[in-house]
C-alpha cells in the first residue's frame, strides 16, 4: 500500500496524486498512440466509435455525475451539434472552426433548455429533457429543408490544414485529442470553485444556497457546459458515421448515454471512459457470440435495448458505484489484504427522502 | 353542419385517446403521490396487460370480460411483485436512480413481450370492434366510446375505492404522511406495493381499451411519454387533474392534426408539457405547494 507524505502544497493541485499515477497514464497515452498501427482498421473504428461515446459520456458525466442534474435529451444535443457541424463542412468552414462553433452553438440550445428547467426537481428534470429530445428529434425529421429529412445528410470529409481526415484512424486521432482535451478541461474544472459549487449542488441543493451559491447561475452553467461538449460530440459523431439519419438521435441514443455514467460509475471520469467502453463493445461483443448462445438468443431481435436496460437495473440494484466503484473496492481489497472487513464499503441504511412540503 | 360534426368526431376521437393518457398518467400520479417515484416503465406495463389480455383470449378462446378481467388481474399482481422485487430496494437513493432503474426494466419488459408474442401487432375480436353508434347523424366508433365509459366507469370505482374503503383511507394516509400511517398501525410497506398493484391494473385496463382502436404491439409503451405531458398538465400530484390533463392533450392533439400542417401532430403533447412546465409548473390542479426550507 502506497502512502502519500504530502511535503508541498503544490502537491494538492497537481493532476497526479504520485509518480505512479504518471507511469499508468503515460504507458496508456503510448498504447493509444500506437494502436492503429497494431489492429486492424475495424478495431481503430470502433475505438474511435469508444472515443466519440467517450466525449459524449463526459458532458453528461458533468451534469448527472457532478451536478446531479438527469437529462434524458443528450441525444438531441448531439443531433444539434453534429447537423451543425455537417452543414458547415459544406459551406466550406475548415474543421478547425467547425468543430468549435457546433459545440457553441449547441451550447446555446442547452442554455436555453436549461434557464426554464432550473425550478424543476430531479423528475420534472428528466421528463421536461426527453420532451425536449423528442422534439428535436421530430425537427430533425421534418425539416428536411435543412436536415435533408429521411434522406439523410452526407458530411464531407474533413481535413486539418490540408490533411485529410476520412479513415478510420483519421477519426480515431481526431476523437482521441479531443477525448484527451475535454478530459483534462474537466479534471481541472472540477478542481476550480466553479467544479467545487457543481459538486455542492449535487450534494444539496439547499445547504449549497445557503453558502451563497446561485443556483440558476451554475447550472445554468452545467447545462451549457455539457451541451457544448455533447455538441463537440455530435460533431465528431457526424465524421464517423458520414451520413446523418435523423432517426438516428431518439430517447434510445439518450438512455445510451446515461447508461455509460450510471454503469461506468456516477461522478468519476474514469467511469465515463469505462462505460463508453462498455456500451460501444457491447453490441460488437454480442455480434461475435451471436452464433454460439443457446436457444437462438443471439438472433432475437431488441436484444441490445434489453441488455442495456437489464445491465442498468442491476448496476442501479447491486453496485451504485459502476464499474469504476468495484475496481475501487477491489484495489483496495488488495491494498489492505487481509484486513478487509465487510464494513469497509458498507452502504449507509438509506430512508426515503421526501421533496414534498410536509 | 358538416365541419361541427367533423369537428365534434375529432373531439370525440381526442377524448377518447386523452382517456388513455388519463389512465396511464393516472397510474403515474399514484405511484408518485404515495413513494415519489416516477415509473418510466408505466407505458410498458400497459402493453404488458394488453399482451395478457391477448393471450387470454386469443391463444386461450376464453370470453372477452373474463380474458379481459384475468388480464387486469395479472398486470397488478406483476405490478405488486415489482415493487416488493425491485423497486423497494431502491428506496432513499436519488431520484434518478429510480428513473433509470423504471427505463431500464421497460426495455426489459419489451424485449421479454417481444420473445413471447412477437414483434408483429395483434389484436383481438372485442364487443367493440369496427361498431359505430349513429346520434343524430354524427357517427361515433364504438370502440372510441367504450373508451370513454370505462375510463368513467373506473374513475367512479377508484373513487369509490380511495374514499369508502379501509384500504383505501390506508392508502391515503400512507401517501400523506408515511410516519404517521406507520405509527397508526397501517402496513405501509404492504400499502405501497398494493398502490403499485392498483396502477398496474389500471394500466391494464387502458391496454385493453386502446386494444380495438389500435393493435397491441411492443412498442405501444412509448405512449407513456404522452402520459407525462397529461400527468404534468394535470399538476402532477392530482388524480383528477391527471384525467383532465390527459383529455386536453387528447383533443388537442387532434385538432393541432387537423388544422395544423404535418409534423405538429407529434409534438403537440411535447410542447404542451415544456409549456406547462415553463408557464404553471405547478400544474392545472396543483395539490403540492412549493418546497419550503
Amino acid at each position: 500500500m502506497r502512502y502519500l507524505f504530502k511535503t508541498d502544497y503544490r502537491q494538492d493541485t497537481t493532476l497526479w496524486r504520485h509518480s505512479g499515477d504518471l507511469f499508468w497514464y503515460g504507458l496508456l497515452s503510448i498504447v493509444l498512440l500506437v494502436i492503429p498501427f497494431v489492429l486492424s482498421e475495424f478495431y481503430v473504428g470502433e475505438l474511435g466509435g469508444v472515443f466519440v461515446f467517450a466525449v459524449a459520456g463526459v458532458g453528461m458525466m458533468l451534469l448527472a455525475g457532478y451536478t446531479g442534474l438527469i437529462s434524458l435529451g443528450n441525444a438531441a444535443f448531439l443531433g444539434i451539434g453534429a447537423y451543425t457541424d455537417a452543414i458547415l463542412l459544406t459551406h466550406g468552414v475548415p474543421l478547425l472552426i467547425a468543430l468549435p462553433v457546433a459545440g457553441l452553438f449547441t451550447g446555446l440550445f442547452g442554455i436555453a433548455i436549461g434557464l426554464p428547467t432550473l425550478r424543476m426537481s430531479g423528475l420534472y428534470l428528466a421528463i421536461a429533457t426527453l420532451a425536449f429530445g423528442s422534439i428535436v428529434g421530430t425537427v430533425f425529421q421534418k425539416w428536411d429543408a435543412v436536415t435533408g429529412g429521411f434522406d439523410g445528410f452526407p458530411v464531407p470529409a474533413p481535413d486539418i490544414f490540408g490533411v485529410p481526415i476520412q479513415n478510420a484512424t483519421g477519426i480515431y486521432y481526431l476523437s482521441l485529442a479531443v477525448l484527451v482535451i475535454v478530459l483534462w478541461f474537466s479534471a481541472n474544472l472540477l478542481r476550480t470553485p466553479l467544479g467545487r459549487a457543481m459538486v455542492a449542488i449535487r450534494d444539496s441543493e439547499i445547504s449549497a444556497q445557503s453558502i451563497g451559491i446561485n443556483l440558476a447561475r451554475y447550472k445554468t452553467f452545467a447545462f451549457a457546459l455539457s451541451a457544448f461538449i455533447t455538441g463537440l460530440a455530435g460533431a465528431l459523431f457526424a465524421h464517423y458515421v458520414r451520413f446523418l439519419a435523423p432517426d438516428a438521435f431518439d430517447v434510445l441514443l439518450s438512455v445510451q448515454f446515461v447508461t455509460i455514467v450510471f454503469v461506468g460509475g456516477l461522478g468519476s471520469l474514469h467511469g465515463v471512459i469505462l462505460g463508453a467502453l462498455f456500451v460501444r463493445l457491447l453490441p460488437q461483443f454480442i455480434a461475435i457470440i451471436r452464433d454460439d448462445l443457446p436457444w437462438g438468443i443471439g438472433r432475437m431481435p431488441g436484444l441490445e435495448p434489453s441488455l442495456y436496460g437489464l445491465v442498468l437495473v442491476i448496476v442501479i440494484l447491486f453496485e451504485p458505484g459502476g464499474i469504476y466503484g468495484r475496481w475501487i473496492k477491489m484495489k483496495r481489497w488488495f491494498q489492505a489484504y487481509p484486513l478487509k472487513r465487510r464494513t469497509s464499503f458498507r452502504r449507509q441504511k438509506s430512508y426515503a427522502r421526501s421533496e414534498r412540503l410536509r | 353542419m358538416e365541419d361541427a360534426a367533423r369537428l365534434l368526431q375529432l373531439v370525440v376521437n381526442g377524448a377518447a385517446a386523452g382517456c388513455i393518457y388519463g389512465l396511464i398518467a393516472l397510474g403515474f400520479v399514484l405511484i408518485y403521490k404515495a413513494t415519489e417515484m416516477i415509473n418510466f416503465a408505466q407505458g410498458d406495463i400497459m402493453m404488458l396487460g394488453g399482451f395478457f389480455a391477448f393471450a387470454l383470449i386469443a391463444h386461450f378462446g376464453l370470453n372477452y370480460w373474463v380474458g379481459a378481467l384475468i388480464a387486469i388481474l395479472l398486470t397488478a399482481a406483476f405490478g405488486f411483485a415489482l415493487d416488493a422485487v425491485v423497486l423497494r430496494r431502491v428506496i432513499g437513493q436519488p431520484q434518478f436512480a429510480v428513473v433509470m432503474l423504471t427505463l431500464g426494466l421497460g426495455f426489459i419488459f419489451r424485449a421479454a413481450a417481444g420473445i413471447t408474442w412477437g414483434y408483429d401487432s395483434v389484436g383481438f375480436e372485442t364487443p367493440f370492434t369496427n361498431r359505430t353508434i349513429n346520434l343524430h347523424g354524427l357517427i361515433l366508433g364504438q370502440d372510441n366510446v367504450s373508451i370513454i365509459v370505462g375510463t368513467v366507469l373506473l374513475c367512479g370505482v377508484l373513487y369509490l375505492f380511495f374514499s369508502r374503503t379501509r384500504l383505501g383511507v390506508a392508502m391515503q394516509a400512507s401517501s400523506q404522511n408515511q410516519l404517521a400511517a406507520y405509527y397508526m398501525g397501517i402496513p405501509v410497506r404492504t400499502v405501497f406495493s398494493l398502490i403499485w398493484a392498483i396502477s398496474a391494473g389500471v394500466a391494464a385496463v387502458a391496454g385493453i381499451l386502446l386494444s380495438p382502436v389500435s393493435m397491441i404491439d411492443v412498442n405501444m409503451g412509448f405512449l407513456g411519454i404522452k402520459a407525462f405531458a397529461a400527468a404534468v398538465l394535470g399538476g402532477f400530484g392530482s388524480i383528477p387533474g391527471a384525467l383532465v390533463g390527459g383529455v386536453v392533450i387528447g383533443i388537442v392533439e387532434q385538432l393541432a392534426g387537423y388544422f395544423l400542417p404535418a409534423g405538429f401532430q407529434e409534438v403537440t403533447s411535447n410542447v404542451a408539457l415544456l409549456a406547462t412546465l415553463i408557464l404553471r409548473p405547478q400544474g392545472l390542479f396543483a395539490e403540492i405547494a412549493g418546497k419550503r426550507v
